[in-house]
């Protein structure tokens, strides 16, 4: 990162600071467009709702997990146990008579930012590979728990006897599916919004740095447990928003939610579409999803062999030349528009 | 009762040969490989297919299953992984998913997707009596071969040429290569013996663990709490935490079975946040 | 699959999706196959998707004047897909039948489904005793394991034990057949002292059979999925407990068809209890096994089969009592009460539960024509779900 000028005073660094980082969170035409484009999806394309809905999710869910990956540097492959929490407890609620969807999400993302806040300081100490080792058996632990714990969570079978009632009262969750896309798109929305604020304050300034360099971030007077423990918690909240919402677009919980594969995919969606950048995510959801319906309706036995085989290549050819890819591309449509960081 | 502790030794005994060649490539070539339970699936498999359809002996088998996961995974290992050192964790653990991802359809286009039984021989059948304690034939037999294994490998590494040059490699790759050390043939040459040992454990395995396409990821945590809590820079280490592990597994569901799948869990979780680098560690490092 | 061939498939997919449906609702049915074709419960798919297909290939794809097309979807064993493709097959590809569904909380994911629909949910494999409950749509052609484990429990008092130890694997099928087989043997007398539980994940038995040979009970009654079957029994024997005494008696999932003739001779002479054998002497599985055989290089049919091919019959069957009228509420009150010879034996849809009601055969390893077989002794005839029944009686 180099500053675009050199300093000459206090108040001009400051400002040249604030406009460097101005031009960083700046709203992009690519971004309005996209937004524009995924709710005039609303309108169309009544047939794939059902779809749309459960790539939102997915996104959703990528997004938490490129929080403590990619803004922060945790490898986790056990992010479903936050998912599966936010789940439950929206199930449990919903079970129990309270089928309101708004604070069935408050009450999950609460739950899983509990879980994830106390879970955060297991991740604090440690190389790659123990955090990976800890997340994986914290979501595991979960899963015997929840399977275990059969008279409140009905066990292998599924909660049962779920009802959500209609979303602000009004809209009921349709066989289409699309009261359950319009409301998973308006929370990934919000959430977004919230989250581009997030990373842009100085908070996601100091992740970044303990990311890159642990020692160094320390060194400049960041207080790294206390960042990373908050950006953990955080990420946990936002993953239990998309459990909340699989559970209550779909009217069912059962084991699967907190299941590895759960967690190793989000991982894949996360990278397909390139950490560190919030939307990468949202893209690597709709490519995966896309991607596996089509590769399944083709060959509804062996379609993993495909995404295997894609992932073994992404990681051959390398995600950082994907990456200059993408951005060659964008850099083309809209030449004008080159950010700053674009030129390194 | 000390049967029960027979039993633990024996499972920790087949544990440690399946994730010994896991605990190398990660403290040798730091390389995250999630898809090594893949070359113990594909020495399953060949003990199956040998046994099933070419009527080989189990016993001869085993050897073959040893060579053909070597084979393959010197092969790999030369064309795929090699291009992955040094590259980040997450690079790596996403190539190995990815391998998982095609290891487990190729294996059920293959084999079909049901659990696959082999037919022991019959001297290894049954159970006999020592004082009263009862020892399982196949688990006996588990136990010496992987003891066996376990002490060679120990041998190889502290006596021999090669275990001092392997030595060096880890501890300074270019140091190592200053003198004269091929250090690519060691890695390739220990990655072949990782996989192949994997490919034995897997064969070895089989009738214990059973064997289905879905192999890879059902065992993948077992063999990474081995290296995890053994720590990754000897075999010491994940010989004691294989043990350690097959122990309180099999106890675990002895005594406390409403608890028994927690075990593990719950031990992994504690032992990793009280030595973040493992249990038996080198200080240092 | 090669390229053109999926180029030319996405292409002709296109081109059927831009003609307008009507043109098809009139002389075609669709039924949407939802079935984990991969992952942990794959073989069930197989298993249900080739007896469709063979029931298909036996009885011809036409049926009261229409033409009868089966949509393939798999939901990976994961219910939120099963949930999703469901509803997507109902509103998209308008099928008028869902079936499939190879484990409970997947068929209980499509329940909700099938009731604001409007559809038939045929559920050709799951075997949990609640499934029918959950929609009005629901109709079972599988089995349920408290209606195999009751008779079990019956056989085993019979057969003078007094003390078992029931071992099952901690889900809920194997909590239901657990509670069944207790309730059961204790109304008869018995008392049973363990209860054990095996981890899903870790098919190790070690530890449990040791805890088994200590309580030294007449018996063990045994509950595992399918696929550990074979690991379960080698280990049983491994450890000498056949030869103290203690007598196993098992569900026949642990003796699955698929698998059996591969677990080797340690088998022969174990006691199971369930609906269908391969061995079953009558012509109809004679024709039902050769045929599987031959369409499938020689795999053995097992009971996913069997509740996939009768659930076919049971689809067909309906469809030709309507004549062809695909209205949910008309094909599910047809299948009320429908009976019929399927390749397991005589079967019928109780008119009051929508559950399947069977002959439970009690059956031993015993080796055919060089080939193991589970060969049916004697037969508990037409057994109801006994939950249900017991429900209905309070």
């Amino acid at each position: 990162m180099t500053m675009p000028l050199l300093p000459t005073s206090r108040a001009d660094a400051v400002a040249s600071a604030k406009a460097f980082l101005g031009a960083q969170s700046r709203v992009r035409p690519l971004e309005i467009a996209f937004w524009l484009l995924a709710f005039a999806a609303l309108f169309v394309g009544r047939s794939h709702h059902l779809l749309l809905a459960e790539i939102t999710i997915l996104a959703l869910f990528a997004v938490s997990l490129d929080l403590i990956l990619g803004y922060a540097g945790i490898v986790s492959l056990g992010h479903a146990a936050f998912f599966g929490l936010g789940a439950y407890a929206a199930g449990i609620l919903a079970q129990s008579g309270h089928g309101d969807p708004l604070s069935g999400l408050v009450v999950a993302a609460g739950v899983a930012a509990v879980a994830g806040f106390v879970s955060s300081f297991l991740v604090l100490r440690g190389a790659d590979l123990t955090r990976l080792m800890i997340t994986l058996g914290v979501a595991s632990l979960l899963y015997e728990a929840a399977n275990k714990m059969d008279w409140l969570t009905g066990g292998a079978d599924g909660l049962q006897g779920i009802l959500i009632g209609p979303l602000l009262g009004r809209f009921d969750f349709d066989l289409y599916g699309t009261t359950a896309f319009a409301y998973a798109l308006g929370v990934l929305f919000v959430v977004m919004l919230a989250l581009r604020v997030v990373v842009h304050s100085p908070f996601g300034h100091a992740l970044r740095a303990i990311r890159d360099n642990r020692l160094r971030a320390r060194a400049v007077g960041i207080p790294v447990e206390r960042r990373l423990v908050a950006v953990y918690t955080l990420s946990a909240a936002i993953a239990g928003l998309a459990g909340a919402l699989s559970c209550q677009t779909t009217a069912f919980v059962s084991l699967d939610v907190l299941d590895f594969h759960r967690s190793a995919e989000v991982l894949l969606v996360l990278v397909i579409g390139g950490s560190g950048r919030l939307y990468g995510a949202i893209v690597g959801a709709v490519v995966f999803r896309f991607a596996q319906d089509v590769l399944s309706a083709m060959t509804p036995q062996y379609w993993q062999f495909w995404v295997g085989l894609g992932l073994v290549i992404l990681v051959l050819i390398g995600r950082d030349r994907l990456d200059d890819l993408g951005r060659a591309i964008v850099a083309r449509i809209l030449p004008a528009r080159r950010s700053p960081e674009g030129t390194p | 009762m000390l049967t029960i502790l027979f039993d633990g030794i024996s499972t920790g005994m087949l544990l440690f040969v399946l994730a010994v060649g896991l605990s190398v490539t990660l403290g040798l070539m730091n390389f995250v490989n999630l898809a090594h339970g893949a070359f113990a699936m594909l020495g399953g498999y060949v003990t199956v297919i040998a046994m099933q359809r070419f009527g080989v002996p189990f016993l001869a088998t085993l050897p073959l299953a040893f060579l053909i996961a070597a084979v393959v995974g010197v092969i790999l290992e030369r064309t795929l992984y090699v291009r992955l050192y040094g590259r980040p964790h997450l690079d790596q653990v996403l190539f190995s998913i990815g391998l998982v991802f095609m290891a487990i359809a190729a294996a059920s286009w293959a084999m079909g997707s049901s659990p696959q039984n082999i037919r022991l021989p019959e001297e290894l059948k049954g159970r006999f009596d020592v004082f009263g304690v009862g020892i399982g034939r196949y688990r006996l037999f588990l136990t010496v071969v992987c003891g066996v294994l376990a002490v060679a490998l120990q041998l190889v590494l502290s006596e021999t040429r090669f275990g001092s040059r392997l030595r060096a490699a880890v501890d300074d790759a270019r140091v190592a290569r200053g003198l004269g050390i091929d250090v690519q043939t060691v890695f390739a040459l220990t990655f072949a013996v990782g996989s192949g040992l994997a490919g034995l454990g897997g064969a070895l395995g089989a009738e214990i663990l059973g064997l289905d396409p879905g192999f890879p990821v059902k065992y993948m945590i077992f063999f990474l709490i081995v290296v995890t809590v053994g720590g990754s820079s000897s075999i010491v280490g994940p010989f004691l935490a294989a043990l350690m592990l097959g122990i309180a597994d099999v106890g675990g569901k002895y005594f406390v079975p409403e608890i028994g799948s927690f075990v593990i869990y719950a031990l992994m979780i504690a032992v990793l946040i009280v030595r973040p680098n493992g249990l038996f560690a080198r200080p240092g490092r | 699959m090669n390229r053109r061939n999926a180029l030319a498939r996405l292409a002709t997919v296109a081109l059927l999706g831009a003609l307008p449906v009507s043109a098809f609702a009139a002389d075609t049915i669709k039924i949407g196959l939802i079935l984990p074709m991969t992952g942990p419960s794959a073989s069930t798919g197989r298993q249900v998707s080739a007896a469709v297909a063979l029931y298909q290939a036996m009885n011809g794809k036409t049926v009261a004047g229409k033409t009868v097309e089966v949509i393939v979807k798999d939901d990976t064993g994961a219910a939120d897909q099963t949930k999703r493709l469901a509803q997507e097959l109902v509103v998209n590809d308008h099928v008028a039948i869902l079936a499939g569904f190879g484990l409970t909380p997947l068929a209980l994911a499509a329940a909700p489904i099938a009731t604001q629909a409007k559809v038939p949910e045929i559920v050709m494999a799951a075997g949990t005793a609640i499934i029918t409950e959950a929609s009005p749509f629901i109709v079972r052609t599988s089995f349920t394991l408290p209606q195999v484990t009751v008779p079990a429990a019956e056989f085993t008092a019979k057969s003078g034990a007094k003390k078992v130890v029931t071992l099952v694997t901690d889900y809920a099928p194997g909590i239901d057949a657990e509670k069944a087989f207790k309730e059961k043997f204790t109304a008869e007398g018995g008392t049973v002292a363990a209860e054990l539980r095996v981890p899903l994940k870790n098919p190790d038995f070690a530890p449990f059979l040791q805890r088994v040979a200590d309580e030294k009970p007449d018996a063990v009654f045994v509950f595992v999925p399918s696929g550990f079957g074979g690991l379960f029994v080698k280990q049983f024997v491994e450890r000498g407990l056949d030869k103290s005494g203690i007598k196993l008696i098992a569900t026949g999932d642990v003796l699955d068809d698929d698998l059996i003739d591969q677990m080797g001779d340690v088998v022969l002479g174990v006691t199971s209890t369930h609906h269908y054998s391969a061995a079953h002497p009558s012509p109809e599985n004679k024709a039902f096994v050769a045929a599987f055989e031959k369409a499938n290089g020689g795999q053995r049919p097992n009971f996913m089969a069997v509740g996939g091919f009768d659930g076919m019959a049971l689809i067909y069957a309906a469809l030709k009592k309507t004549n062809g009228d695909t209205d949910g509420v008309k094909l599910v009150d047809a299948m009320k009460g429908m009976a019929w010879t399927s390749p397991r034996g005589p079967i019928s849809i109780d008119p009051e539960t929508r559950d399947i009601v069977q002959n439970v055969y009690v059956r031993t390893v015993e080796k055919v024509d060089g080939h193991l077989y589970n060969v049916e002794k004697s037969a508990f005839e037409a057994v109801k779900d006994p939950v249900k029944a017991a429900k209905a009686k309070k």
